[in-house]
């Protein structure tokens, strides 16, 4: 194996979901974008560890999923939040801060 | 290079879990439906879980079918039909002017990939190297990271807390 094939396959899914936050409205799709980005993440730290040989990546990816979780409890709580006082989730919607 | 070198068992294996990953991820950002999402977001996420096990990360891969098949769906799924009243296609899930975000997306991919094509040409994972047990990642886990580790038990706490006290009807 390559190191370079899981590196590229880690750019790929990053890619994807960039092009997720930047073109999605709704608020919950942009949520799952960001796990798309945080798992490409998750791939290349786990191919550097296995290249040096070091536990460095596997600690930082079970910490990254934890932090996900977190964000994902979180961002949920929002959302629902959002759609009690607004009844959408629409994100071009929170324009209040537009001067 | 050699086909006998290209087509062992892990590359055929790495070649058709990646090609399905990137078909759900693109799913992911694509598709009309949020439930949609959510069930193609679990291929990409069980993909990944397979590929860290290619990656010699067996601990690190169950907790990710745990964690984010068995936890984070369900409060994604959990998340869509508390804020909708109908489950189906919708029209207006997409920005007005969102299409900006695909040159973005390909400017973005075609600088990565020329940086890791000279950074990391041919650089191969050599298939005696010393294999990360799960041992060594719990008493890096409970040594020199112990301090990481507690921020993130006091981050889970504030966001379980956080999380109630948004949701909660008053």
């Amino acid at each position: 194996m390559l190191l370079n094939q899981f590196l590229m396959l880690g750019a790929v899914l990053f890619c994807i979901g960039v092009y997720g936050v930047i073109v999605r409205k709704n608020a919950v799709l942009v949520l799952m974008s960001i796990e798309l980005i945080l798992n490409s993440v998750n791939i290349n730290l786990l191919a550097f560890s296995l290249r040096n040989g070091t536990p460095d990546g596997h600690t930082f990816a079970l910490y990254v999923i934890a932090v996900a979780a977190a964000e994902v409890g979180v961002g949920l709580a929002m959302v629902l939040l959002m759609y009690r006082n607004r009844r959408s989730v629409g994100l071009d919607d929170l324009s209040e801060m537009k001067g | 290079m050699l086909a006998s070198d290209v087509l062992v068992a892990q590359n055929v294996g790495f070649a058709i879990i990646a090609v399905i990953m990137v078909i759900g991820a693109l799913r992911v950002v694509t598709t009309k439906n949020v439930v949609h999402a959510a069930l193609w977001l679990v291929v990409v996420l069980a993909g990944a879980a397979a590929q860290y096990i290619l990656l010699a990360a067996e601990f690190l891969a169950v907790t990710q079918v745990m964690v984010y098949i068995g936890a984070v769906m369900v409060l994604f799924l959990f998340g869509t039909m508390l804020t909708r009243a109908q489950i189906g296609a919708e029209k207006d899930l997409n920005n007005k002017n969102g299409i900006i975000g695909l040159p973005i997306a390909v400017l973005l991919l075609a600088t990565m990939l020329i940086a890791l094509n000279d950074g990391f040409k041919a650089e191969k994972l050599s298939a005696d190297a010393p294999l990360v047990s799960t041992q060594q990642v719990s008493d890096q886990i409970f040594g020199i990271y112990l301090l990481p580790f507690w921020a993130l038990s006091f981050v889970l706490l504030a966001a379980a807390i956080g999380a109630i006290v948004l949701a909660r009807r008053d």
